[in-house]
């Protein structure tokens, strides 16, 4: 059984397998636009999660919630579903292939066979489709690679029950039935509302703005509190985060910019064009962040010195998003007013 | 990030392009395919060194007699004895009990082919360890240039 799934390549999986699996259903969707709508950008510093036994770091938010955000604002229903037993899951997602169901699956990287072997970390917060299954072995549609992939159900049924941080359980999801209208504008609003929201004003220093002036002063720390070793470490640890897994903290400024520029059009609101400009501008800092922390971790840069820079360089990421997501939310609800007036 | 900015660094992503977002000259975003980019490989790099590091320790451990093989692949496997104990299905005390050399020489078969199967290799490889890591970065690296 072989669904006819048209596989796009992406940036990020979840926001890919979101915008590929709404284009099955005719919804067509961009990666950018999922990754909106989905409210995908954000920031976190959580030193007491570990990934690989170091801290996490993530510029986007849990797994799953893209999809989920995405698909409520647009009125689409939706089922999810996790198991405890690894042969019941296969035969419900074998099942549902059976029935011409494209399934999205939360899986862990380590066991996924098809992967190149330095990716392959103990992170399980990848996301893919799984489009058939001949034989022994299932048809997947992953968004990361440029062609559909194919895997072996043990691979499989070990990356869905993968363990650790994250762990997916056997998670799937796929749509149940589309609405006859959704009501894109609205969408649209809703989701940027949303992330200025957790970008500015979460509870917990941890995250958002707040988190990334947390990073910036633990980071200061690191060399006197770990020692230069496990400092850099923790550096590459960062890079990897934000660049890798999940294609990561520039590239995730860099899809929300491409959003909002999308977005300027779909909700005829010129205001959002230099918002975007100012998006891709923070990305662009954050990849210099990165590879400043990378030449250091090179050792073609002094730790001592760069530690302050990099640590000076998060404040001013941080201080350019505060102003970027309040300009946002001004922008945002001036056009959730003019949309009413109409 | 400019379309003619977007990276093209080989290495460690075995021939895999992936996507980066870019905008051209009149600042539209589009989609360009990259083979990579130095900060990445860079640490990416740096993690797989210190995971063969840790062998290399591990090796010595073993060959000292102060830890089992199931020492050596568990590191290799990228785990901890939480997560080693979640795999297995053993208690995270027994597990380390599996690590000293005296307890891992008694453990019978069926403990055995719990952890081979985990990881992958015969009942023999379970029970051994190389002399050198048998895990090469070079191998992973297609590239060709050294970071």
């Amino acid at each position: 059984m072989t669904i006819d799934f048209h596989h796009r390549q992406s940036a990020h999986c979840e926001s890919g397998v979101t915008a590929n699996l709404l284009q099955h259903y005719g919804c067509n969707c961009s990666e950018a636009l999922a990754f909106g709508i989905g409210s995908g950008l954000f920031f976190a510093y959580v030193p007491f999660v570990r990934l690989n036994f170091l801290p996490l770091t993530t510029f986007r938010t849990a797994p799953g919630s893209i999809f989920k955000k995405a698909t409520k604002r647009l009125g689409i229903k939706v089922r999810q579903q996790r198991f405890s037993n690894p042969v019941t899951a296969e035969q419900r997602l074998d099942q549902l292939l059976a029935a011409g169901c494209p399934v999205g699956a939360q899986t862990g990287v380590f066991w996924l066979p098809y992967f190149p072997p330095a990716y392959r970390f103990h992170f399980n917060g990848h996301n893919l489709v799984v489009t058939g299954k001949e034989g022994d072995e299932y048809l997947i549609s992953d968004p990361i690679f440029e062609q559909p992939v194919r895997c072996a159900a043990t691979d499989l049924r070990q990356a869905r029950f993968a363990r650790g941080a994250l762990a997916p359980k056997g998670r799937i999801y796929y749509i149940e039935s589309m609405p006859a209208h959704s009501d894109l504008q609205r969408a649209i609003v809703a989701a940027i509302k949303d992330v200025c929201r957790v970008m500015l004003s979460t509870p917990v220093p941890m995250a958002g703005v707040r988190g990334i002036r947390f990073l910036a002063r633990r980071l200061a720390g690191w060399p006197t509190r770990l020692g230069e070793k496990k400092t850099l470490q923790h550096l590459g640890h960062i890079v990897r985060m934000q660049e890798e897994i999940g294609t990561g903290g520039g590239g995730f400024r860099f899809i929300y910019a491409a959003f909002l520029q999308e977005a300027a059009a779909l909700i005829d609101n010129e205001g959002l064009l230099p918002l975007s400009e100012r998006c891709t501008a923070s990305g662009d800092d954050w990849r210099e962040f990165a590879l400043l922390a990378a030449r250091v971790c090179k050792g073609r840069a002094d730790l001592g010195a760069t530690i302050k820079d990099l640590a000076q360089r998060l404040e001013q990421s941080a201080a350019a998003e505060e102003s970027l997501f309040r300009d946002l939310q001004q922008v945002i609800s001036r056009s959730g007013q003019k949309g009413m007036i109409r | 990030m400019k379309k003619e900015q977007v990276p093209q660094h080989g290495g460690l992503t075995a021939g895999c392009r992936e996507i980066n977002y870019a905008v051209d000259e009149d600042g539209r975003y589009s989609l360009e395919l990259s083979v990579g980019w130095e900060a990445k490989n860079a640490t990416l790099r740096l993690a797989w060194e210190a995971i063969v590091e840790q062998l290399h320790l591990v090796i010595a451990e073993v060959r000292a007699g102060q830890k089992s093989p199931l020492a050596y692949h568990m590191v290799k496997n990228q785990m901890d004895v939480q997560l080693l104990g979640q795999y297995s299905g053993f208690a995270r005390w027994r597990v380390k009990r599996h690590l000293q050399p005296q307890v891992f020489k008694r453990l019978k078969p069926r403990v055995l082919a719990v952890y081979a199967e985990l990881f992958r290799i015969s009942m023999s490889e379970l029970q051994q360890v190389p002399d050198q890591p048998d895990l090469r970065i070079e191998d992973m690296d297609t590239s060709g240039a050294s970071l």
